[in-house]
């Protein structure tokens, strides 16, 4: 860059319209430390304005051509979108291949679209994310669309972020039984059967209803809304606009029924619990590195000291009140 | 950020650099084909990207080449463009002097990708 900016001033600037500026502090969210602190202090009032909109589901069953499509329509209707396309990043390398915009070609220079790697480190998304959708929404920007590959922890996080999460599911080989068995039917507030074009999207639609009606999707604690199942073609925009509508239907629950408080308390205190955890973790491996702790895991190693008597040596370096 | 500016459909050697630079523990966003220079703009401010690698095989790097420096100065942004293709001796000096970063051949190895990946990035 050019001149070096504060960061009041790339703030001023990114809800001023300036996306170069929203792009920068999106970097310093994703890095982390005190200057990403600084900027949470700075964006995170009036931030959850916006709608949060997580869309998940297995690899290649068409989210970030379904995303784009999404958020063309909500162009359309008036919004100013914007997407965070979450990958995963390599374990061995630490690197990626970030490649969701290449479906997203048609609205990359309308809707504002940032890539994101997992990073793999524990809990990075956890709080990535929150302040990554803080200065999207401190912009201007809503709704903010998450797509993440529906597995494990990152999934997670992720719908824990969001106020509506979008379940994908495509016709064929069960993989409606297959989301079900992997737990994203739980988080779902609204199913999609994307690739409706394609054979067997009717019994998709029928297995979905029946794992609804059987009770299968156990974590649906919000009784008084049962996810709607909306049929896709994302090539051609088939059914796009039902899964907007969908979305703000549901939105539109969650602030009348008092759940959308709810799940920005949720959402807080999770936010708080990974922070709280990583600050744990690391003293925790700062006493684990102290001399007088090197000492009892060699005796713990030679078997002079039980587990639980080396606990009472670490205990109380990693919380002096604690006996 | 890697992407194919213009219009040809070759998308074999861009792949293999975005998984060199993968394996080097970099994170590459890849626009895919027949990206404009407008398109690649937006997506580097909102990528925040630290460089840009673009891949040509149809002999268009001489104005498309310069035509991606003067959209990313005209937009305010100072990101270093890295060329990869088939590029003759005596253009790769026109290019250098235009302020293209670096150019690599075809036969370029990890290595030499890597390295002139962090560079090109080091230098900023
Ligand atoms: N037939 C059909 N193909 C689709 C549809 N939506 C996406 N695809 C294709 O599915 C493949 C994977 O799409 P992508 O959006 O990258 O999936 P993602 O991995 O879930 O993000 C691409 O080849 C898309 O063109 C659809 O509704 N119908
Ligand atoms: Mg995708």
């Amino acid at each position: 860059m050019t001149e070096p900016l504060t960061t009041e001033h790339l703030i001023a600037r990114s809800i001023g319209g300036d996306r170069r500026a929203t792009g920068r502090l999106l970097s310093l969210v994703e890095r982390g430390g005190p200057e990403a602190d600084r900027i949470a202090e700075l964006t995170h009032a009036g931030a959850d304005a916006g709608r949060v909109v997580g869309i998940t589901g297995a690899p290649g069953s068409g989210k970030s051509t379904m995303v784009a499509a999404l958020v063309a329509a909500f162009t359309d209707a008036g919004d100013r979108p914007a997407v965070l396309a979450v990958d995963p990043s390599s374990p061995l390398t630490g690197g990626a291949i970030l490649g969701d915009r290449v479906r997203m070609a048609a609205v990359d220079s309308t809707a504002f679209i940032r890539s994101v790697a997992t990073r793999g480190h524990a809990g990075g998304l956890a709080l990535s994310i929150p302040g990554a959708v803080r200065v999207l929404g401190s912009a201007g920007y809503t709704p903010i669309v998450i797509e993440t590959v529906g597995v494990g922890q990152v999934e997670v996080d992720v719908t824990a972020a969001a106020d509506t999460t979008v379940v994908v599911v495509t016709p064929g080989m069960g993989d409606a039984v297959q989301a079900n068995k992997a737990g994203l039917l739980e988080v779902a507030d609204v199913f999609v059967v994307n690739k409706a074009d394609r054979p067997g999207a009717d019994d998709t639609r029928r297995d979905l209803e029946l794992m609804l009606e059987l009770g299968h999707v156990t974590g649906q604690e919000d009784l008084g809304h049962r996810p709607p199942i909306v049929m896709t073609n994302s090539l051609d925009g088939t059914g796009i606009e039902a899964v907007r509508r969908a979305i703000i239907a549901h939105g539109d629950h969650l602030r009348s029924s008092g759940r959308l408080v709810e799940r920005h308390r949720r959402r807080a205190r999770l936010e708080l619990a990974t922070r709280a955890g990583l600050q744990f973790d690391h003293r925790v491996r700062q006493a684990l590195d102290s001399p007088a702790m090197r000492a009892a895991i060699d005796d713990l190693a030679a078997g002079r000291l039980s587990p639980g008597s080396a606990m009472r040596v670490l205990a109380p370096l990693v919380d002096p009140t604690a006996r | 950020m890697l992407a194919k500016l213009g219009l040809d459909g070759h998308d074999r050697g861009i792949k293999v650099v975005a998984r060199m630079l993968r394996d080097a523990g970099m994170e590459v966003i890849y626009l895919g084909l027949r990206q404009s220079t407008d398109s690649i703009v937006a997506a580097a401010e909102q990528e925040d990207a630290d460089a840009i690698g673009l891949s040509m095989h149809n002999a268009g790097h001489l104005t498309l080449g310069p035509a991606m420096l003067a959209a990313l100065d005209d937009a305010g942004l100072d990101i270093p463009v890295v060329i990869g293709g088939i590029v003759p001796e005596p253009d790769v000096a026109v290019l250098t002097r235009a302020g293209v970063a670096a150019v690599l051949g075809p036969g370029a190895s990890a290595e030499e990708v890597v390295a002139t990946v962090r560079r090109v990035v080091g230098r900023r």
